[in-house]
């Protein structure tokens, strides 16, 4: 069955995140205020062979823990769904 | 005879010949180790050079980390081998995981090519045997990522065991606890953001490399 994949990535919480914390600052500048808690992540999408859902889920989770993701800093959430991604 | 230090080849890498040539005006031989091979030849101690690896995609050293030829690097540190990490290598064996903690964005998001100093925080290391305690080092960074981060945990056990071995004099970068360099617990792996192989005569605007990469080649050749 052929699954699609949506992972995603962001620092763990406590993890500094320079990226957000720029974005951050440059917002009142650009007139919006009012934004807090900025963190910036990435989206990595892909299509996934597997028996069952179950086992797309563990390969998936397989998948993060060891490529996909640096443990140390970043988290991951997983959205597996039957069917390719269009 | 010369103690032979094998630097490791990835596409993308931008160092290695910087790295031969250190090692050559040190006294010692020097060979490239081609990623796809998974073997470190016989040598007696290994770099990992700067650069930018399988283009740094995903994360710095995420994917140079599956290349065959570190495999071979991994069982050779596990055997007791010395391997020292420099910049992009410092962010492989991170990845690879023979060094704790990663390597994050520098806070300020600014690529920083200048010289910083560096004050040696621990002889007792394949990378520093052949410093003093306390001596502070001219030597260049390049990078955009060597925000060293790990959990606090992890940094508890880096402080009680002396494994911080280089810390910056002033943090250029965000660093947690100014870490410019690490040893495993062993203190065969070393890995660190700036480039000693950058500074190794004056032409090059500082010697101060020296010491450093002289200990490696003490410790290569007590284990050639």
């Amino acid at each position: 069955m052929l699954f699609s994949v949506q992972v995603e990535v962001s620092l763990r919480e406590g993890v500094a995140d320079p990226q957000g914390a720029t974005i951050e600052r440059s917002l009142p500048h650009l007139g919006f205020d009012g934004v807090k808690g900025v963190r910036v992540g990435k989206s990595i999408r892909f299509d996934l062979e597997a028996a069952d859902q179950a086992a797309a889920e563990a390969e998936v989770a397989d998948l993060c823990q060891r490529f996909l993701t640096n443990p140390v800093i970043e988290d991951s959430v997983i959205t597996v769904t039957e069917g390719a991604s269009a | 005879m010369a103690p032979r230090v094998g630097v490791v080849q990835f596409p993308g890498s931008n160092c290695e010949l910087d790295a031969l040539e250190a090692v050559r005006l040190l006294g010692g031989d020097a060979e490239i180790l081609w990623h796809g091979d998974a073997t470190v030849n016989g040598v007696d101690a290994v770099i990992v050079p700067g650069g930018f690896a399988h283009g740094d995609y995903l994360r710095p050293g995420a994917i140079a980390r599956f290349s065959p030829a570190m495999t071979a690097v991994a069982e050779f540190a596990k055997s007791g081998g010395p391997v020292v990490g420099i910049c992009n290598g410092f962010q492989v064996l991170t990845e690879a995981g023979l060094l704790p903690g990663a390597l994050q964005k520098n806070r300020g998001l600014k690529f920083l090519c200048t010289t910083v100093e560096l004050r040696v925080d621990s002889t007792d290391s394949v990378l520093t045997s052949e410093a003093s305690l306390g001596d502070v080092l001219r030597v260049p960074i390049n990078h955009f990522e060597g925000n060293y981060t790990c959990s606090p945990e992890t940094l508890a056990e880096l402080q009680a065991n002396e494994q911080i071995v280089l810390r910056y004099v002033t943090n250029p970068n965000g660093s947690m606890d100014d870490i410019a360099g690490i040893c495993n617990v062993e203190r065969n792996v070393v890995g660190l953001m700036p480039h000693p192989e950058r500074a190794v005569s004056d032409l090059l605007g500082s010697q101060d490399g020296v010491p450093l990469l002289r200990s490696l080649l003490l410790q290569a050749a007590a284990s050639a």
